[in-house]
């Protein structure tokens, strides 16, 4: 069977730096992925490359046997790949709802002016979404009266709208105060558990071991290691691997 | 006292709907060149963040150059220099280009610092989840900025409104020109400048009030 995602040779340089020095690695459908690393090691570079937030300098990334980015040899433009980065959702790290609009809203307006239905489907699919996370209660507030992790729950549901083959999580947790990460990778636990496709770059160890199928390590812009993720975490074979789990567990 | 009063009891009926007609056109004159402003002020903002070297260094030069030149040389520029290459306006056109022209600078100087205050997750988030980058601009980050600058959008109303004048001095039948010709009429000019003045302030009056109404509250 034919992946779902597949990247090969992903370059990304700025101006003389290379942060990303050829990546390849491919995923399933249904599996999860996570990226783990050190700061500065590329891995969120790498999954912004993924729905060109970030133009890749060189390789190729498929999705769903979708060339994604490029068109006829040449680079596509926003506008083009917008309904390619639909078929992604992504969830970012500050959350980045939008603050002029209500829980609802952020959650429902792509439908409509992206996928066109119509503002009652809209409306009820917002609603259906915002039930997986577990934020009905607040469908009409605004998301500057809600915590760290309620928006970020948000941001979630505002992704699973868009009905995406693939999810993208960028740290999802890693601007949350520690007592509001557990809702959120509750949420994540309970979308991997209803077998979507998902890539986490994530700091929590713990999280990627018992949710991942497999984990990516990454650093200076390569995949050092990779592997089941219960194998990969509790033996890791490289030298840097260990040097930094072991960090990370202090 | 009642030497003073009296002339309004006299001549109010005469009065009151040359006025009126005048406050219409001023405030015609003001809206239309304001919205102009908007739209070009707009635009500037944008091809200052244009990626395009060419197209931000003219935004430079052209808000530096309108804010260094007199409103009043701008309109007589439009209004008496131009026909002399052959462009012609009527006197309103050219009110309305002339106002447009200078206030679209400093409207772009607003649109420019609330487009700074947008973080760039805003859009990012919008790309992502399919947004083109006009939905992006139009849906996402556009609202935001108009909420941050209304209160001072509002003010720059007020001051093109009062600004707007000047365009007596090309001939526009507006609220000043009027009143002028209403004092040679009836020798009066004190009531009758009072009562110009008071026209400008019903007009400016309520929008003085909304912007700070709207406006953020400190602390």
């Amino acid at each position: 069977m034919n992946p779902l995602l597949s990247v090969t040779g992903l370059r990304k340089s700025y101006g003389l730096v290379e942060v990303l020095k050829g990546i390849d690695f491919e995923v399933a459908a249904g599996e999860k992925i996570a990226l783990i690393g050190p700061s500065g090691s590329g891995k969120s570079t790498c999954l912004r490359c993924l729905n060109f937030l970030e133009k890749p300098s060189a390789g190729e990334i498929h999705l769903d046997g979708e060339r994604i980015g490029v068109s006829l040899g040449r680079q596509m433009s926003d506008r083009q790949l917008a309904p390619q980065r639909a078929e992604m959702g992504m969830v970012f790290q500050l959350f980045n709802l939008w603050p002029h609009l209500s829980v609802t809203e952020n959650v429902a307006i792509a439908a409509r002016k992206v996928r066109g239905l119509s503002a009652r489907e809209a409306q009820e699919l917002a609603l259906e979404m915002l039930a997986k996370v577990h934020m009905t209660h607040r469908a009409d507030a605004s998301p500057l009266e809600l915590s760290g992790g309620q928006q970020q729950r948000v941001a979630i549901a505002r992704a699973l709208a868009q009905k995406p083959k693939l999810m993208l999580f960028d740290e999802p947790t890693s601007a949350l105060d520690p007592e509001l990460v557990h809702e959120v990778l509750k949420v994540m636990e309970e979308l991997a558990a209803e077998g979507r496709t998902m890539l986490i770059v994530t700091h929590e160890i713990a999280f990627a071991r018992d949710i991942a199928d497999r984990v990516m390590f990454l650093d200076g812009g390569t995949i050092v290691e990779q592997g089941p993720a219960r194998d990969l975490i509790l033996s890791p074979r490289e030298a840097r691997t260990q040097a930094f789990l072991k960090q990370i567990r202090h | 006292m009642s030497d003073f009063i009296e002339p309004y009891f006299e001549y109010g009926k005469e009065w009151l709907p040359l006025l009126v007609k005048a406050m219409g056109t001023t405030a015609l004159l003001s809206v239309s060149a304001f919205a102009l402003s908007l739209v070009f002020g707009l635009l500037l903002a944008l091809c200052r963040n244009a990626p395009s070297r060419a197209l931000s260094h003219f935004v430079t030069v052209y808000v530096s150059v309108v804010r260094g030149v007199p409103l009043l040389a701008i309109l007589f520029l439009l209004y008496f220099g131009l026909p002399g290459i052959g462009i012609t306006f009527d006197a309103f056109t050219g009110a309305v280009l002339g106002l447009a022209f200078a206030f679209a600078a400093q409207v772009a100087e607003l649109f420019r610092a609330g487009l700074m205050a947008i973080p760039k997750g805003q859009r990012e988030a919008a790309l992502a989840v399919g947004f083109t980058p006009f939905q992006s601009f139009t849906l996402i980050v556009l609202p935001q900025v108009v909420r941050i600058i209304i209160a001072p959008l509002i003010v720059t109303f007020v001051s093109l409104l009062k600004d707007s004048s000047l365009a007596s001095l090309i001939t526009v039948n507006e609220l000043v020109l009027t009143g002028r010709a209403m004092a040679t009429e009836y020798f009066l000019p004190l009531q009758i400048y009072l009562a110009v003045g008071l026209c400008y302030f019903f007009i400016a009056w309520p929008f003085s009030l909304l912007s700070r109404r709207l406006a953020p509250a400190v602390g």
